[in-house]
């Protein structure tokens, strides 16, 4: 080996006291402190084209997002559809979402949801028809709809937040549970609040106070 | 922090060109080539580029691509037919960066598309302005593992800035227009187009607009005045300043704000790769490039600074090296055009979102006093001397690549275009040459694409002027890996002079293995060579030989002198190594000078 230097040595250097954490934060090294990750709910209104999911999707595992659902579909503008996405991120990493999200071009839209946004998941669950009665019992309990009886089936669909539907699936199995299919979470802004709608008003309220609108479900 | 967005002016679109010319004009007359109406997708293409201004186009024919050829070749657009179409994407990568404009390829469908790959991942990484056009299999093929048939928007999106797969003939023209108009607005980046054979033969008289993106695109030009204000208290007060200047600063053509910035208030500079020549390296200021092969004083500097001012740069790992003890002690105020970089890597105290220039400009107009550093600036001029970047070069020792670059640069204008490969070279040429002027430093730095000297040389030799010499440093691997394109310079006879610093090894990763594996080869020795001078000659470009000091000087000379493409197969001391460095995650601070330190 040659092309060695002169200098002094590294331990011979001033050091400084500083730190950052593994999020580039600078912090005190005795605490270091990292953000916990936390589930939100991020909506986007995206172009209604092709690929644009595949565009989404591919970003997130491109950049090792950690997402948990999407859902998409179109919008009172033909034009354009909305997804939500539910992510698991410490704070940086939503932030992150969000703005990757924006710098897709078919994306015209992104936010944040505040907490009290209105979410709603689907379940269809199909149960062993054994007891029928019961099972419409159940149902009755959860507001769920009978979509389907065979004699040997039942299949009901039931809405609503994810904590309703995985104790209606609680429930739902002393039945025998045959088949399940859920969606993740579609989600809407309350009141006169838009959810992401122009860029420019996506924008402004994308440091959002959750609004003092009136919670009217017990669904949250 | 705000995000609001401003709208950027884009052109107002214009109307089709008027068809009064051609209906004056007899069928003899000479025909005004942008005059004619166009009548099939293919020529809506071309005109589209026309309406851009394109020049230049790189590309490799083949099936698909056929009818768009087949309109290139009547147009003004010149066509440089390449050896290969991933040399045709680093040319168009390197005319970019160059010209400040988009560069343009073209390749077939299938393996055409994926060639093109390498090259626009590289556009991808460095946010260089690229066009990618490329042919598709017709549309009811599409999807039947047709022959030729690749989906290259899916293989093409992770490392495109936007890719559109075009479906009609009409609308044709204006998706390239609004893909070239991307490629160079707000971050630049490589955009690519797929043009399916069936819409570029398909009938439309639709004129492309002028190029312009979409009205949902939106980019953020001043930064929000408060957070200026704030910045602007911070560097008033700050003990120990810096700017980090990155390749954000000669994209955004920030380098005379950037410049007059710092020497007014005073502030040390450090660079990055990709921002070398942003600031004069012969600057007193000048710390010059920090890193994992950065300078020792550098490093130093970011290091020890209690502000750090980054314009353009994304602080990317090889800059950085670990983040927990990256400038810890530094509040990092954050100039980028591209919202999603503040913070990625690096928090930024003070986000500053917005156009390079502009934002620089807003600053130098809110800073009201300079920061009061003189113990400071003495000691970036202390650890200038302590960590010295000089070398030895006994005379009668194999010559070293350090001093070639060195001979090549002053044998040189200040102007003179540097291109390189991958490897040691690359950063003996970053850390030996001194860099003045923006636009002159051409590498791959995100995606480190050995291979891409020689074709980026042919790429920027079409962008620069006629009196910027253009130097391709390569490594003896590197070069081997699109060596081919010399075909293209001798054809085209293009005054390129590549310095091969040849070291008969995958010198980068020798050094790696003798380092961290023990100094076990594996892989990295070549054992034999093929005679680089000779193998010159044969492709037609003059080839030279260099093997000790007494040749260096006459036969830079003389391959300088050379109108055409020359070769100078440098013969360089095999086990030069480069220091300093920063281990990967490594800390800055603690740069390594000799291989025992690491
Ligand atoms: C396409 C590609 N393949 C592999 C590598 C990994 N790599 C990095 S540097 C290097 C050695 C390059 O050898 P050479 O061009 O002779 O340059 P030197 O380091 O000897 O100056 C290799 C193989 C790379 N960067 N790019
Ligand atoms: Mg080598």
């Amino acid at each position: 080996m040659t092309g060695e230097l002169e200098g002094p040595a590294p331990e011979e250097r001033p050091t400084p006291e500083g730190k950052r954490n593994s999020q580039g934060i600078r912090v005190d090294p005795e605490v270091e402190a990292e953000r916990e990750p936390r589930r939100t709910v991020i909506s986007a209104l995206v172009e209604h084209e092709p690929g644009v999911l595949s565009d989404v999707s591919g970003l997130f595992s491109r950049r090792q997002f950690n997402i948990e659902s999407l859902t998409v579909g179109p919008t009172e503008d033909e034009e354009r559809a909305r997804m939500t996405i539910v992510v698991e991120e410490p704070d940086p990493g939503i932030e992150q979402v969000e703005k990757q999200l924006r710098k897709l071009v078919p994306v015209i839209s992104v936010r944040e949801l505040p907490s009290d946004a209105m979410r709603r998941e689907l379940a269809l669950i199909k149960v062993n028809a054994t007891r029928p009665d019961q099972v419409a019992a159940v149902a009755d309990m959860y507001d769920a709809k009978s979509v389907d009886a065979s004699p040997e089936t039942a299949t009901v669909e039931i809405t609503g937040s994810r904590q309703k539907i995985d104790a209606a699936i609680e429930s739902f199995g002393q039945f025998g549970i045959r088949e399940i299919s859920r969606t993740g979470p579609t989600a809407l802004a309350r009141g006169t609040e838009d959810t992401a709608a122009s860029a420019q008003t996506a924008e402004q309220t994308s440091r959002h106070q959750p609004t003092q609108t009136q919670t009217t479900s017990d669904d949250d | 922090m705000s995000e609001r967005a401003a709208p950027v002016t884009h052109h107002e679109a214009q109307d089709s060109e008027s068809t009064d010319v051609d209906a004056d004009s007899s069928p003899d007359a000479e025909l005004e080539t942008d005059a004619t109406p166009v009548t099939t997708g293919a020529e809506s293409v071309v005109r589209a580029l026309e309406n851009a201004g394109v020049e230049y186009a790189f590309g490799v024919q083949g099936g698909a691509i056929m009818p768009v050829y087949d309109v290139l070749y009547g147009s003004e657009i010149t066509h440089v037919t390449m050896a290969h179409e991933q040399g045709a994407a680093h040319a168009a990568d390197a005319y970019g960066v160059v010209a400040g404009e988009p560069g343009v390829c073209l390749a077939t469908s299938g393996p055409g598309a994926t060639n093109l790959v390498t090259g626009i991942a590289d556009a991808d990484m460095d946010s260089d302005p690229m066009l990618a056009l490329t042919g598709q299999v017709p549309t009811e093929f599409v999807g039947n593992d047709a022959f030729q048939e690749t989906d290259t928007t899916g293989v093409t999106k992770p490392v495109t800035k936007d890719n559109t797969f075009s479906t009609d003939a009409d609308a044709v023209g204006d998706d390239v227009g609004e893909a070239f108009a991307l490629a160079s607005t707000g971050r630049p980046g490589p955009t690519l187009v797929d043009l399916p054979k069936d819409v570029t033969n398909g009938e439309t008289d639709r004129e492309p607009g002028e190029p312009r993106t979409p009205d949902t695109y939106e980019v953020q030009e001043a930064a929000d005045p408060e957070i200026v204000r704030a910045a602007a208290r911070r560097i008033e007060e700050a003990k120990k300043p810096v700017m980090l200047v990155g390749g954000g600063v000669i994209k955004g053509d920030a380098t005379e704000e950037v410049r007059e910035f710092a020497i007014e208030h005073e502030i040390p500079v450090v660079t990055t790769m990709p921002g070398l020549g942003a600031f004069p390296e012969d600057h007193e200021l000048s710390m010059e490039m920090a890193g994992m092969h950065g300078t020792g004083y550098a490093n130093m500097a970011i290091t020890h600074c209690d502000t750090l001012i980054g314009v353009g740069t994304r602080f990317d790992d090889r800059l950085t090296g670990g983040i927990e003890t990256f400038a810890p002690e530094a509040e990092v105020i954050h100039v980028d055009i591209d919202p999603a970089e503040i913070s990625k890597n690096i928090h930024a105290e003070y986000p500053l979102v917005g156009d390079a220039a502009t934002v620089v400009s807003q600053l130098a107009e809110e800073v009201d006093s300079s920061p009061q550093a003189t113990k400071w600036r003495a000691q970036c001029q202390q650890w200038k001397s302590d960590y010295s970047m000089a070398y030895e070069a006994p005379e009668d020792e194999p010559v070293k690549p350090q001093f070639v670059v060195e001979a090549i640069d002053e044998a040189t204008s200040d102007r003179a275009i540097v291109t390189t490969g991958v490897g040691q070279h690359q950063m003996w040429a970053c850390q030996y040459w001194t860099f003045t002027e923006p636009r002159t430093w051409v590498s791959s730095h995100g995606l480190g694409a050995m291979g891409y000297g020689l074709p980026a040389a042919i790429g920027a030799r079409l962008a620069a002027d006629d009196d910027q010499e253009v130097i391709c440093f390569d490594g003896d691997g590197s070069f081997l890996m699109t060596i081919q394109e010399l075909a293209v310079a001798v054809r085209e006879n293009m005054d390129i002079t590549v310095a091969v610093l040849n070291n008969e090894y995958i010198g980068m990763v020798r050094q790696w293995q003798d380092a961290f594996f023990e100094g076990r080869h594996a892989a990295s020795e070549y054992g034999w060579c093929p005679e680089f001078d000779k193998l010159a000659e044969a492709f037609g470009a003059r080839g030279f030989r260099i093997d000790d000091y007494d040749d260096v000087a006459e036969t830079i000379e003389a391959a300088l002198a050379y109108d055409g493409p020359s070769v100078i197969d440098v013969h360089i001391d095999p086990r030069e190594d480069v220091y300093p460095m920063v281990p990967s995650g490594g800390d800055n601070g603690q740069f390594a000078l000799t291989e025992d330190q690491l």
